[in-house]
This record gives C-alpha cells, structure tokens and sequence, in this order.
C-alpha cells in the first residue's frame, strides 16, 4: 500500500504543472475560452509533442503503456489551470473506447493519430431521456444491406464541433433501458444526416446536441461487438469519470489557494478578513473538502489498475458523489469568501466555480452516484 | 502507487484474524460491540494477552516493546480488530504517557514506567484540563511549589476519564507564575495513592460515570517524577497532543457500526417493510458509508506520506475533525433505528440490578449509552473547533 509517485510520475507532473504555469493564466485562459473552437490546437501539438495524448494508450496499440495513475497525474495538474484542451473526450473517452473495444483496422486507422494530436474524437452517450443512465438509449442502428443507418438525439456532446469523428451509442436490440442490444459507431463528423446544434457551456467551453437522421455508416463503423457495448462504455465511462475527479481536485486546490491568498490581502475593519474566526474555519471546511476529495482521487486511479469489477464500480460511484459534493461546496464557497469581487466575470474564482459546479454534473451528478453505490451494494 | 496487499501482508491479516478468534474474551468482546465502556477487569485481562503476544503497544519504537509493524501492518491490524470487536489497549498509557516517557523520560524513568504499562501494572489517568482551563489548556493553575526532593501540588483537575480506576496521574503543573503562561509548566507523574488527592466522581448524560474531579491538596511528589526539564512542559504535552490524534479517526470502529446498521435494518420494520428498504434512512447510511471511505483513504494517505518520511504539520487535525463527526452521525443513526426503543434507558448499575431481560431487541442495549458518551467526541483532544483553529493557523497561514 503505497500513495507516493514514482520518480517518473514526479517529472510528469512537473512538466504539466509548467505547462499550466507558462499557458494558463487567468488572462490566457479567458481569451482563450473566448475564441472559436474555445482551445488552442498549438497547446494540443504541444501535448502530443511532450507524449501526454499517448501516455494513457497501452503499447500494443502504439501508446506509451501508461496507467489510470498517470491520467490522474495530468488532470489533476491540468485542473489547476482549468484547462480547455480535450483531453478528457479524445483520448480518455474516445481513445479510450477504441482502444478497448476496436480491431485492428480501427486501432490503426485511429489511435496513432490521436496520439500525434492530428484527429479529435467525442463520445454522444447521453440523450434528453436518459439523464444519466448509459443504458438508457433510443438512437436507433438498423442493419441495411452491408451498414447501417442511424436515428435519434444526442445530448451536450462535450467537443462534438472539433471532433473530427464522434462515437455514438445506439440501440441495435431490445428496448429502451435494457444493457444488451447497445452498440457503438464511429462516425465521421461530415457524415450526411448528421446535424449539430452547437453552442457554450457554462465552464468555457463547447459541447453540441447532435441529430441522426437517417445516417448511413458502413459495417465498418461498429465498435466492439454487435449490442455488447454496455459493460465496455461502463468501463470507459468509470476511467472517465475517475480523470473528472481528478481534474476537481486540482480545480479545489487552486481556487482554495486563490482564496486563500484573497484573505490575506483583502481588509475590512482594520484586519486582513483572514483573521476573521468565522472564515477562517469555512476556508478549514474547504480545504478538508479538498484533502479527502485528493483521497479518493488517487484510491480511484489505483483502484483502475484492479481486477475486481464491483469493487472498481462502487469505488468510481463512492468517489464521484463525494467529490461532487466537495467540489460544489468549494466552489460555491470560493464565491462567497471574495464578496463583490467573486461575481465578476473579470477575477479567475468565478470560472473555478462554474467549471466545479459542471463537474459534479457531468457523467452522472451526486444524488445519481450516490443511488449507483447503494444499489451496488 | 499501489493498493494492493502483499503475500506477507496476507499472512499476517491471517494471523491478526486467528489470534483474535481464539483469543478475545467473549466478554470483552460483547461489551465493545454494543458500544459500552469495558470494565475494569475485563480491559485489563485483555490487555495482558495482548501483551503477552506483543501486540499491546503497535506505535512504540521496537526497542520499548513496539511490534515493529509496518504502516500497511498497522492498517490491517486496526481494520481487524474493528471488524472483531475487539478493544486496542486504553490510551492514557500506551498511546499519551508512554511516548512522552520514552522521547523524553530520562533511563530511570523508562526501565520503571514503560515495561509497567506494557504489562498493565498501572492503570494511567490525564491530569491536563481544570475548571478555568479546558480548550485555552496554557492557563491552567494547578500549582507545583519545590521543597527540597520535592515539589508540593495544590490545585484541581477536571473531567479526568477513569480517575476512579487509576494508580496513576500524568499532570501538568505551573511551576513558574512569573513568566508567559507557556513558558512556566511542567510534567509530573504522580501516584494516585498519595496522601492529598481526593477523586470525586463526575456522572455523565449518559448517568455513568466515566469522569472526575481530582482534587490535590499539599501533595507532595518526587522531583525524580518530573519528566525533563522543569518549565518545559509545554513541548511534552504538546508531543502528547500531536500523538493523540493518532487513530483518532476511528475508521475501523466506525466500519463495524455501519456493519451493526445493516443488521439492524434488516430486522427493524419501517412502513410494513424492512428498514433496510426504506430509502430516506438508507440514504443516510450510504451517505455516512462513503464519508468514513474518504476518511479512510485520506488516513491512509497520511500514513504513506509519513512513511516516506514526509513531515505532516495540521493534517491529522482534519482526521480527528471527520473522524468524530463520523462516529457521532453513526451513533446517532443507531439510536435512530431503534424508533421508540431508542427511548428506554437506565444505567448499568441499575440495569444490572434487574432480573428481567432488556426491553425491546437485544441490540437496543447499548446504542444510546455510546451516543451520549460520543457527544464528548467532538469536544475532547482538543475540540473540533481548537483543530479548526489549528489547520487554519498551522496549514492556510491565516
């Protein structure tokens, strides 16, 4: 039993923490945020030029054989910046998924340029009924002559509009709720059928709801099996969901330092506000927030590495609904410990904010992982 | 990083597991479930088979009598004998006065006191807190006035757990009055037999009595039982407190309380079902459940940073802080799923005195006496406010 980096991982970390240090900046970061695509593609060059996009991909298709560990690493380190590149929806999610689930031509055809920063993937999982349940799925995928062709709705696809190819979950069998009969497909982004509403999301950056209408993909742009996908979107979902957690808890840090600081500067009755009893045991309550949310962080990334299924299922569960509760209370405090200055768009607390509060959203909010742990028990 | 248990460490959960099978006293055992104090008897009949297989004292250096376990050793072990019921030894000996002897006793000190709580020869008690100095501990003014070989104490101690069971008495005295408040204390160990101290019993909201005055009135104590050097006492009660917050989360305990809950659920009707399907008290349960697994990880986290030699400053203050929580939310929650058989309570002694049997379930002896006692949780080891005082001066630099 052992929390302690490797020397290895101690330089990975250094260097995404000086990446952060050099390219985001409060003012870098909104400028950012505020132009088309919402990231810097010369930031993504530079994250596959230092290895970063291939580190999580396993040598046999062409990564560089790391572990949930160093994902936890970079997220964390890149929470602190609120970086905007997408990390998370190429390579955790997308890469990810073809990765586990590809054969060969697909691997090919697609993790190495994923991993050289030349193609952009996302996942469309969630639609308007399904809220937060990966089984819950009415896009259609209905075989026709050699293919098939795709009809339905997908929800807030994170990246969906630079996403050269999205990966799509449908229903080729059984009904609306049930596990089996899920597939997936990739599909390219120009594919006729294919319309997106593009738009903002709250934390910066850009997601999309996407329509199929009658979509015409070859048999060549199934996923995995025919109707088995669910345990192998669960399985990419949980990793997901573990390099959101860590991407929270570098997003706590930093703003609990930033407010931190902001206490000891700010005075009000002759004193910093600091000295003032009152807040400093609210910055005591966030910075424990902070502490147990980095210790089921890191249980999580090891956790990863472990073969038990139900284990790894509860623990991903246990450590989304305690850090989403954290990482809203942080957040919401963060605000509140600046006063008139937490409500500008201007000062930096109020985008940690808004980027914790989409965390706890995303990928399943607390209440649902909460509901996920006790009916795993 | 790593998770996972070793070969060895297997083996020695086996171990642990096996040895508390065949040798934790059922009596023992049963007292510590239900959440009731061990009697004396009792606690100190274990203690002796825990020492006999070297077990009582897993925090001591090797060299005094520790176990030499390793961090991950320790883990085990704790998590085992939470899962089993089964009492570490008391703290007033083995973890509060017996560190401080041997960091700072001098040899005479150490060859006399530290094989005596090994063996349990002496039962400890913590002369720290008095009537006008409980959180604010530096004011206290107990005072200790030289006399040759000796010094004379006058003074009073309060809330003193198990005074009334005690050979012995750790206490902080003044013994300069002329200087800052910490500069002017010292550390004496006194035998509970001297002529001047009077123990008066305390009872508690739970009707037992756990806590005392202890009153000392011109006695007369060896200057060989001061501990360092005179004035400094400060720093090795200090020492004392830092260590008092080791194992204070309570994470195995508090695991099997959430055992006990599910048991009870399973028994105890809600809505003409089974408590255990009712979706509010559930919820509580898991709520509690998946805070005690961050208060876990977060002490393990702790654990592995100090065994990589990395010095923690306010840290263990946020284990002491959701630690008690925890254990207060799941005594609460206990007493709760008893619905009106929460209410039924009597003392042990008046308890005892009966021939019938306890009203309502068997399980309903017990939760209420643990709830009320738990109350202290947040308040002793320096209150969960003097912690938040601590991370916020020690940690954010505020």
């Amino acid at each position: 039993m052992d929390f302690e980096l490797s020397d290895e991982q101690n330089l990975l970390k250094d260097s995404v923490e000086r990446f952060v240090k050099d390219n985001y900046s409060a003012e870098a970061r909104a400028k950012l945020s505020e132009t088309e695509t919402g990231f810097s593609r010369n930031h993504w060059k530079k994250m596959a030029e230092l290895g970063w996009l291939g580190l999580p991909f396993s040598e046999e298709v062409g990564g560089f054989g790391g572990t949930a560990v160093e994902t936890m690493i970079m997220m964390e380190s890149m929470g602190r910046g609120l970086v905007l590149e997408p990390f998370l929806t190429t390579v955790v999610m997308g890469g990810g998924l073809v990765a586990e689930a590809g054969n060969d031509t697909q691997i090919e055809a697609i993790i190495p340029a994923v991993i050289e920063g030349e193609l952009m993937l996302a996942f469309a999982y969630a639609e308007p009924q399904s809220r937060f349940d990966l089984n819950d799925v009415e896009t259609t995928a209905k075989k026709s002559g050699d293919g098939y062709v795709l009809n339905g709705h997908k929800s807030v696809v994170y990246h969906a509009t630079t996403a050269d190819k999205i990966i799509v979950s449908a229903r080729t069998g059984g009904s609306s709720r049930d596990e089996d009969g899920i597939s997936l497909f990739i599909v390219d982004n120009n594919t006729a059928g294919l319309s997106r509403r593009d738009y903002r999301t709250i934390d910066g950056q850009r997601a999309a709801d996407v329509t199929l209408d009658n979509v015409k993909v070859g048999s060549d742009a199934l996923l995995g099996s025919e109707g088995k996908a669910y345990p192998v979107i669960e399985k990419i979902v949980d990793r997901a969901i573990a390099a959101l957690c860590a991407e929270a808890v570098g997003a706590m840090q930093a703003a609990i330092e930033i407010t931190n600081g902001y206490l000891k500067e700010r005075k009000q009755f002759g004193a910093p506000i600091g000295k003032f009893q009152v807040l400093q045991h609210r910055m005591v309550d966030m910075y424990m927030e902070a502490e147990q949310s980095k210790s089921m962080s890191d249980m999580v990334a090891m956790k990863l590495g472990l073969d038990d299924v139900q284990d790894r299922r509860r623990s991903v569960a246990a450590a989304k609904a305690k850090i989403g509760q954290g990482a809203k209370f942080v957040g919401e405090q963060a605000v509140q410990l600046h006063g008139g200055m937490g409500m500008t768009d201007e000062y930096s607390i109020g985008h940690y904010f808004k980027r914790l509060m989409t965390i706890e959203m995303l990928l399943g909010n607390t209440d649902y992982h909460f509901k996920r742990y006790a009916a795993l028990a | 990083m790593d998770l996972s248990f070793s070969k060895e460490d297997l083996a020695f959960r086996d171990e642990v597991r096996e040895f508390l099978a065949t040798s934790l006293p059922d009596d023992v055992k049963e007292r510590f479930d239900r959440g009731l104090h061990a009697t004396k008897e009792g606690q100190v009949r274990w203690q002796k088979i825990l020492n006999e297989k070297g077990w009582l004292a897993p925090n001591w250096p090797k060299e005094y009598g520790g176990t030499g376990w390793t961090v991950t050793q320790k883990y085990i072990a704790a998590h085992e004998f939470g899962h089993a019921s089964a009492p570490i030894a008391l703290p007033f000996g083995v973890s509060m006065v017996g560190p401080v002897i041997y960091t700072f006793g001098n040899q005479e000190q150490k060859d006399y006191y530290l094989p005596r709580i090994l063996n349990s020869d002496d039962w400890w008690c913590q002369g720290y807190s008095e009537p006008g100095s409980g959180s604010d501990l530096a004011s206290l003014q107990t005072k200790a006035v030289r006399d040759g070989d000796d010094y004379i104490v006058n003074g009073q101690k309060i809330w003193t757990t198990f005074a009334q069971n005690a050979d012995m008495i750790f206490c902080l005295v003044r013994t300069d009055s002329s200087v800052k408040q910490q500069e002017g204390i010292s550390f004496l160990l006194i035998d509970m037999k001297t002529p001047g101290i009077t123990v008066k019993p305390i009872i508690g909201l739970d009707k037992e009595h756990s806590l005392n005055e202890v009153f000392f009135e011109d006695v007369r104590v060896p200057v060989k039982n001061r501990i360092g050097e005179e004035n400094k006492g400060w720093t090795y009660a200090k020492f004392l407190l830092g260590n008092e917050r080791n194992g204070i989360a309570r994470v195995a305990r508090s695991k099997r309380q959430v055992e006990r809950l599910h048991v009870i659920a399973k028994t105890e009707r809600s809505g003409g079902r089974p408590l255990a399907e009712d979706p509010d008290f559930m919820n509580k349960l898991n709520r509690i459940e998946v805070d005690l697994m961050a208060l876990e990880y977060t002490e393990l986290r702790y654990l592995s940073m100090m065994s990589h030699g990395k010095n923690l400053s306010a840290e263990p203050s946020v284990l002491k802080i959701k630690g008690t929580e925890i254990q207060q939310r799941l005594t609460s929650l206990l007493v709760e799923s008893l619905g009106m058989y929460g209410a039924p309570y009597e003392a042990e002694q008046n308890y005892e005195g009966r021939n019938e049997a306890q009203v309502g379930p068997d399980y309903g002896f017990g939760p209420m006496a643990e709830h009320l006692y738990l109350r202290a949780a947040t308040i002793y080891g320096g209150s969960n406010e003097i912690q938040r005082n601590i991370i916020s001066k020690m940690v954010l630099g505020l």
